[in-house]
């Protein structure tokens, strides 16, 4: 096949259901969940892509893709709909001996095997759809060039007490791993996985096809494929990233990382306290609508907020994301939340440490309040008439 | 839908009027409402009554029309079957006629399948349904339909524009120019509709009779020869023709009705995107009766004015009844009042620009503006 050979392609994990995320993904996959404004979780991976120059991505999609293949669609948003390589969308499939469900991360790469083979790639980078951050994968693979490694793990510092929720690795002081503990009881440090890989690609395939026939695995890169590699001698290093990093896993961080992007006070040394979206060389790019510009009311009142075109706002938004085509009405307030594509807060509707799925509606006077660690939610196209209060 | 339909955009308006805005674009290009520009309404407008096939007429300065509309794919007009075409150069600068640049590109005329046209101007903003238009065309059995609109003279804004002078049946039977003496007025707003086989006999005629000039003239000096039908649209027009009245239509966004109206849901304006961030509102903002575009950083004070994208407000900064275009940055202590920036404007700290209500200060592209400077700027 002219013109398909790539040094390195990408293949993003989007199959999974995020089930911790409650109401956002009932009908949803969480990285079509929308996310600061005017994205959704998985352009961050995408425009991660684009502006590392890397062409050809694979999505590999399963629960309720619907919303996800709208927006992807051809890859135009992204610079991805190339003549030859840019964005494919890969299903579960069947074939001549039946077919399966994406067993699990490995499985979801196995059966891909011929997509992959299509580029002879000599790396393979494989991501997931559900982080926010913005990196360039370039620097990534010039590091695990230069340590000639098999596999390279990007890596970030987490507070040692959520240590166990992650994948931890113990290196070595030139960032060799030696040990890769998949959440640990008792963390020996808190260099944890990002789930961001850069494999040999023959080397990897051959402990997908070992993996694929052993039937107590997983199929998952952390549990499984991860300390196989170890255990057969390989050299995996870890690459330490310093800027912003968050895996919306819950319905909490989900809203904490949407109240990140409101911080005013990040020191310029610590790049890891809030994700920059103005920077015009990395630009986080998404699927566009046509709506004409937010309307600032007379009598309105925004303070330390981030609103997106479309918008309407006669009442007060202090502290709170707003995407698309948000209606806020007179005498409304909206606190510390985080308020989803056309949804509408009526007259005087107060609405606090919450999250307002799209297409819903707090009605005239209604009340929606949450608190920090618990947040509440207001599912989609709900029509919430009556007031919601968690104590 | 309107499939047998061709549009053409003739950017060929007088822009004496707005020359510190259209020194490097046509009248079509300039920046409105925040992310648009004014040839989208148009645009959209032709592609909502489901038009595929448009010509644009750009004979002159035309690199950021073309920037702007590209392959024509936020309108859907990237297509393989009609679609969108540009014609932008010009034998001789000094006489700008469509109906040369038609003649140069007879072509494109007798390639599209289309048996009809609609042939308009981009310089009056409206939402207006041309499927309407076509019907009461088409039944009409006229051989030119054109489009007015009834005003009253207030603020001289549709000075120099045509006139029609109707009979009982909205035959046209006389044209003039409004001098704004008269109270009640049929502005035309230069959107005809005809069949293709009748344009290209107007144009060859023209050339026959060597009146070369614009289209828009040949028809209003043969009202007498021909069959023209007037259609009266009853919707919101905002015409663009002098630096006041961009100034009063640009303000007309912040009444709510027109802007729901001009941005109906039914009907929406497409523009080229530029995937610019969220708007970010400080803590030290304040923020009132304004129209904000994405991408914008807002840590000082706004009040009724329309923000471009990619404007930096500082603290402490005012911007009051005025147009900022993309990529602005005003520094702290700056005040501004009744001013357009063209795009790039730097206003340092504690400069101030202040111009009149109903005729703004222009500051024009890239410039910087350092020193404290006050401007009161008289209508003559």
């Amino acid at each position: 096949m002219n013109g398909l050979k790539r040094e390195i392609i990408a293949m993003i994990l989007a199959g999974g259901q995020g089930s911790r995320l409650k109401e956002l993904t009932k009908a949803n996959a969480k990285p079509a969940v929308e996310f600061g404004g005017k994205y959704r979780i998985i352009d961050f991976t995408l425009s991660n892509c684009t502006n590392s120059s890397i062409d050809v991505v694979g999505v590999l999609t399963q629960y309720q893709p619907f919303t996800l293949h709208c927006h992807i669609g051809i890859g135009t948003a992204w610079d991805l709909d190339r003549t030859k390589g840019g964005v494919y969308i890969l299903p579960p499939h069947t074939n001549d001996s039946g077919g399966n469900w994406y067993k699990g991360t490995a499985d979801a790469i196995y059966q891909n095997m011929n997509f992959v083979e299509l580029f002879s790639p000599e790396y393979l980078l494989v991501l997931s759809g559900d982080h926010i951050y913005t990196m360039n994968y370039q620097e990534m693979l010039k590091f695990h060039k230069e340590k000639k490694a098999d596999v390279t793990i990007a890596c970030i510092e987490v507070p040692i007490q959520e240590a166990s929720r992650f994948g931890i690795m113990n290196t070595k002081e030139d960032n060799r791993i030696y040990e890769f503990e998949e959440k640990p009881k008792h963390p020996k440090n808190n260099l944890a996985s990002m789930g961001i890989y850069i494999f040999n690609w023959e080397r990897l395939k051959r402990y997908l096809k070992e993996d694929a026939k052993d039937e107590n695995s997983d199929h998952d890169f952390g549990k499984n494929i991860i300390p196989k590699m170890l255990k057969g001698g390989e050299k995996l290093f870890a690459y330490p990233f310093r800027g912003y990093w968050k895996d919306v896993g819950t319905v909490e961080s989900y809203w904490e990382a949407n109240m990140d992007l409101l911080n005013e006070s990040c020191p310029i040394d610590a790049p890891s306290c809030s994700l920059d979206l103005y920077n015009d060389e990395f630009k986080v790019y998404t699927s566009s609508i046509a709506y004409p510009p937010q309307y600032i009311a007379p009598g309105a009142n925004v303070k330390k907020s981030m609103i997106v075109e479309g918008c309407c706002i006669w009442g007060e938004v202090c502290n709170s994301v707003l995407s698309y085509n948000v209606y806020v009405g007179k005498n409304a307030k909206v606190i510390n939340s985080v308020i989803l594509s056309n949804s509408h807060i009526e007259d005087g509707a107060v609405v606090e440490n919450a999250i307002i799925c799209s297409g819903a509606k707090v009605s005239k006077g209604c009340i929606v309040r949450g608190k920090p660690g618990k947040i509440a939610v207001v599912p989609e196209n709900k029509n919430q008439s009556s007031n919601l209060i968690l104590e | 839908m309107l499939t047998n339909y061709l549009g053409i955009v003739s950017l060929t308006e007088n822009d004496s009027k707005l020359k510190s805005l259209t020194a490097t674009r046509p009248l079509g290009s300039i920046p409105i409402f925040g992310r648009y520009r004014v040839i989208d309404f148009v645009l959209s407008n032709l592609v909502n009554a489901g038009v595929t096939n448009v010509g644009i007429l750009a004979p002159t300065k035309s690199r950021s029309l073309i920037d702007h509309v590209g392959t024509g794919k936020p309108w859907n007009l990237n297509r393989k079957v009609d679609g969108l075409y540009i014609f932008n150069y010009s034998y001789d600068p000094s006489s700008i006629s469509d109906i040369k640049l038609l003649k140069s590109n007879m072509e494109f005329l007798f390639r599209s399948k289309k048996e009809m046209v609609i042939f308009t101007l981009s310089h009056m903003i409206c939402n207006i349904d041309f499927k309407e238009v076509a019907k009461y065309h088409e039944e009409s059995n006229a051989d030119i339909t054109v489009v007015y609109k009834k005003v009253s003279n207030e603020d001289d804004l549709f000075l120099d524009a045509p006139t029609l002078i109707l009979d009982q049946d909205s035959k046209v039977i006389g044209v003039g120019k409004n001098i704004g003496r008269r109270t009640l007025v049929n502005i035309s707003l230069d959107i005809f509709l005809l069949s293709k086989e009748f344009l290209i006999e107007c144009i060859l005629s023209c050339l026959e009779n060597g009146n070369c000039g614009l289209f828009r003239d040949f028809v209003y000096k043969n009202v007498q020869n021909m069959n023209v039908n007037a259609y009266e649209f009853k919707g919101y027009v905002g015409c663009i023709n002098s630096i006041s009245s961009y100034f009063k239509v640009s303000m007309d966004m912040l009444n709510v009705d027109i802007q729901s109206e001009l941005f109906s849901k039914e009907r929406p304006i497409y523009t080229k995107s530029n995937d610019s961030p969220p708007t970010r509102y400080f803590s030290t903002c304040e923020v009132e009766n304004s129209f904000i575009s994405n991408g914008c950083l807002i840590k000082g004070k706004v009040k009724n004015s329309i923000i471009s994208r990619g404007v930096v407000i500082e603290k402490d900064a005012v911007v009051e009844n005025s147009i900022i275009f993309s990529k602005c940055i005003i520094k702290s202590g700056a005040v501004l009042k009744n001013v357009i920036l063209d795009k790039n404007v730097v206003i340092d700290s504690n400069a101030t620009l202040i111009g009149h209500n109903k005729n703004p200060l222009v500051m024009e592209k890239q410039s910087k503006v350092y020193l404290s400077v006050l401007k009161e700027v008289k209508r003559l």
